[in-house]
């Protein structure tokens, strides 16, 4: 456990000092501060106003970006790494493997988690000085949401850190995956139904599959509970887990995938070689 | 002490490691030279237990893959390019002191002894260090502990001569009790180090010899060179090595050089042979 730790605290402050985390956290800080500068709190959309509604807006930009940027900067620096001979180093240094792997997935969960929860946190804290009502059972949902999405792509990402042997096939896989998961959103579930090649049903588990399209779901049932914007997708949705079942689905199924994820990059990290 | 059993790797279809069977025993020193893709980072990888291969590697009979902790924990480590490490000097310390379970201070001490002041570098980004920081600070952390196999990657080649004596005192106090393998491409910078030269060539071992022991890690030279005229570059080379002039024309220069850096301090003169008129190395 010890090691685990230092691991973690290795990476967390390698990572306070590189480049992309300086703009992942200007990005959602930048955020949820344009959100507060264009007086996103005083607009109204679908019944949402106040700090609901920059929440709202707040996670449907995070889905947008969160996946790309913990991708990329989750196989650039530990691929990266590798490459530059820093496993060479570090890992003739008496760590365990299993030690090493999970340490760095903790310190990096914690770096791509924080700045994320932090900007919403601020919005909330700045909203209560302000007198403005926080919606606390959504703030709370969200963090969970927020928490899973980053658990689900940092596995990802380590899956594919530990496939790829070096940087530019890590940086190709991981932007692959993610245009692969961005297709299976609309374009390609619309095309196959309208080719009525597929019944609705499977067209639906297979958006089901898809955590970015769980997310995105899961962030629209807050505020649409009967799933309409959907149209006769809801049927199936709401018929297979009801409401709630489906709110605990969108934090169980991504966050399982992201654990199953790093577990298979940790047995084909330590089954390779390791720098 | 280590074993080599038919060691084999292959990267896709090259091989580059061919069968290497070895037999290290404890207080050996050991160049293992060859040129470049010779395998001889290859060779040390599989000893530190970082990559997989065919055929066995043992420490004190344990498998470094597999017994990490324990293998790793004794021995000590210098690459040959430092990595690009970000965190801060004290971190790197810290972190190495703690895995090995030794004293941070006495990593400090080593790295003082070599010239490195760490504790006013403490906060500093190790990648922004200069490459004999680089080297000096891990060289500091792999002899800050109790290390019974010391392998070191070309590890006095970004040193000053005044680091290098230091350097080869450093590893004099550990003749006794550590096993040592010094990877280079040139056997005149590690030849006054070891007793043994293994020599590779496309993955196999093309020559083993023990070497004469005649040159001690702690022995000293005195040194005196007269000049025919004096020459800037030459002043200043021998400036670098601590040898310095008192009379009036400069032609007249005297110091002390390591014993064991005579073939490499040679090097360095053999430039400027036309300019020498008179040469003495005498062992203090």
């Amino acid at each position: 456990m010890k090691q685990l730790w230092l691991t973690a605290k290795l990476d967390i402050v390698e990572s306070l000092r590189a480049r992309w985390f300086q703009i992942y956290t200007l990005v959602f800080g930048g955020i949820v501060a344009l959100l507060f500068l264009f007086g996103l709190t005083e607009s109204r959309v679908l019944g949402f106003i106040g700090l609901s509604r920059l929440l709202v807006t707040y996670i449907q930009l995070t889905m947008a970006i969160l996946p790309i940027f913990v991708l990329i900067t989750t196989v650039r620096s530990v691929a990266g790494d590798r490459e530059a001979g820093v496993f060479e180093y570090l890992l003739s240094l008496p760590v365990s493997l299993s030690a090493w792997f999970w340490g760095k997935i903790v310190g990096r969960y914690i770096v791509v988690f924080a700045p994320v929860f932090l900007a919403m946190l601020g919005a909330v804290i700045w909203a209560s000085i302000q007198g403005i009502e926080v919606p606390w059972d959504m703030f709370g949902y969200y963090t969970a949401l927020l928490a899973v999405m980053a658990m689900c792509f940092l596995g990802i990402g380590m899956l594919i850190s530990s496939v790829a042997r070096t940087t530019d096939m890590a940086q190709g896989a991981a932007f692959m995956v993610w245009l692969f998961l961005l297709l299976f959103l609309d374009l390609i579930l619309l095309g196959v139904m309208i080719q009525g090649k597929v019944s609705p049903e499977i067209a639906v588990t297979l958006a089901l599959a898809n955590p970015l399209q769980v997310f995105r779901t899961a962030a629209l049932a807050l505020f649409d509970p009967q799933l309409i914007v959907l149209g006769p997708s809801a049927y199936v949705i709401l018929d297979l887990f009801g409401a709630t079942g489906y709110k605990i689905f969108a934090l169980a199924y991504p966050a399982a995938l992201g654990i199953v994820s790093a577990t298979m990059g940790y047995f084909i990290f330590r089954r390779g070689d390791l720098p | 002490m280590i074993q080599f059993n038919n060691v084999a790797k292959t990267f896709r279809k090259a091989r580059v490691l061919d069968g290497i069977s070895l037999d290290i025993a404890i207080g050996e020193r050991v160049a293992l030279i060859g040129s470049n893709g010779a395998g001889k980072t290859t060779l040390i990888r599989c000893l530190l237990g970082e990559y997989t291969h065919d055929g066995s590697v043992a420490i004190n009979g344990l498998d470094p893959r597999s017994n990490r902790t324990a293998v790793l924990g004794t021995i000590g480590f210098v690459p040959q390019l430092p990595p690009p490490l970000k965190m801060p000097v004290g971190q790197l310390i810290d972190f190495s002191a703690s895995l090995c379970g030794t004293d941070p201070q006495r990593i400090h001490g080593i790295a003082k002894r070599l010239g490195l002041d760490v504790e006013s570098i403490l906060s500093r980004q190790f990648v922004r260090l200069s490459g004999g920081m680089k080297q000096k600070l891990l060289i500091a952390i792999a002899l800050g502990r109790d290390a019974k196999v010391l392998v070191m990657d070309e590890p006095a080649a970004n040193l000053d001569p005044e680091a290098r004596k230091i350097f080869f005192d450093l590893l004099a106090e550990r003749l006794d009790d550590a096993t040592m393998i010094i990877s280079s491409h040139r056997l005149d910078e590690v030849s006054a180090l070891v007793n043994r030269v293994i020599e590779m060539d496309m993955g196999k071992v093309v020559l083993d010899d023990k070497v004469a022991d005649a040159v001690t890690l702690t022995a000293k030279l005195a040194c005196r060179i007269a000049l025919s005229r004096f020459e800037p570059a030459f002043a200043k080379a021998l400036d670098g090595w601590n040898i310095a002039s008192h009379d009036e024309g400069k032609l007249i220069w005297e110091g002390e050089i390591a014993g064991p850096d005579r073939l490499r301090f040679l090097g360095i003169i053999s430039r400027y042979t036309a300019l020498v008129s008179d040469l003495s190395l005498s062992e203090n």
